[in-house]
């Protein structure tokens, strides 16, 4: 087994953890917008382990550029998406905890949900 | 038209990289479909400093790496809250802040980057005001004191179309 593959192989083991603990965490956490969390980190550090895993194994050719070009992409859809999710709850009226909104410039809680 | 310029080469270098072919005919096929693309484009009135935003992609790529930093730090404090055996770690609460960026781009782009650090999720955004639903404290800590509305480019702004 070459050093790449090695290094390769780490970085998909790692990135399989990541996507098992995050799996995990939507079926422990409690309410919906604290499952969109842990979804979070399946966008972003699992799916770029895994991307960055391949591209070890690809070394420096065009597979590489199109990999890179891959997790820019997600860069920009998976927030869309998980914000969709997100606003479109709060716009039907799903207040998860209890509709106190901390508004951070006094720190104090600042009242009504809109 | 220097939009539709930067467009153009944009799109030669985009085909080359899926394509990988030296080919004579399937390089004009390619030279094809970039001019095609760029009449449609032209024809559906979208190039412009919105769709194609040229004068801020450098500052952006340097952007895109803090904020890299940003996300694994904050995926690690995720993943330690999964992991703990105590499931009172949790403690989900909604955030409103002002938000300093004069630019719907620049908004757009700190929404973006909040929802896309693990333990933040931006919820709605109406004017200055920011809504931010977070996971603990400690992820939404960040958010709180505005470390990433200083970190997007200052001059990330719209440029008289």
């Amino acid at each position: 087994m070459s050093l790449a593959e090695g290094v390769a192989g780490l970085l998909l083991i790692s990135g399989s953890v990541l996507l098992v603990v995050a799996g995990v965490g939507i079926v422990r956490f409690p309410h919906f917008y604290t499952r969109l969390h842990a979804a979070g980190v399946i966008d972003t550090l699992a799916a770029g382990l895994f991307l960055a895993g391949i591209g070890v194994l690809f070394g420096a050719t065009l597979g590489t550029v199109k990999l890179l070009m891959i997790f820019v992409f997600l860069l920009f859809t998976s927030p869309t998406a998980c914000h969709a999710l997100a606003r479109s709850a709060w716009l039907a009226g799903l207040r998860e905890p209890a509709a106190t909104i901390e508004n951070a410039e006094d720190s104090k809680s600042a009242g009504e949900p809109r | 038209m220097k939009h539709t310029i930067s467009l153009g080469l944009l799109l030669c270098l985009l085909w080359w990289i899926l394509s990988g072919f030296a080919k004579p005919l399937l390089f004009s096929l390619g030279a094809i479909s970039v001019v095609f693309t760029l009449w449609l484009a032209h024809r559906m009135d979208v190039i412009d400093h919105e769709s194609h935003p040229i004068h801020l992609s450098w500052r952006l790529v340097a952007y895109w790496g803090r904020l890299v930093r940003e996300i694994v730090v904050s995926n690690l404090q995720v993943l330690g809250v999964i992991l703990s055996p105590r499931s009172n770690k949790i403690e989900p609460h909604f955030l409103e802040v002002r938000i300093h960026q004069p630019s719907a781009l620049g908004k757009v782009i700190l929404a973006n980057s909040i929802t896309l650090t693990p333990g933040t999720v931006s919820v709605d955004l109406d004017d200055d005001r920011l809504l931010v639903h977070a996971l603990t404290r400690e992820t939404g800590q960040a958010v709180r004191e505005g470390q990433l509305d200083a970190m997007v480019p200052g001059d990330v702004e719209e440029v008289a179309a």
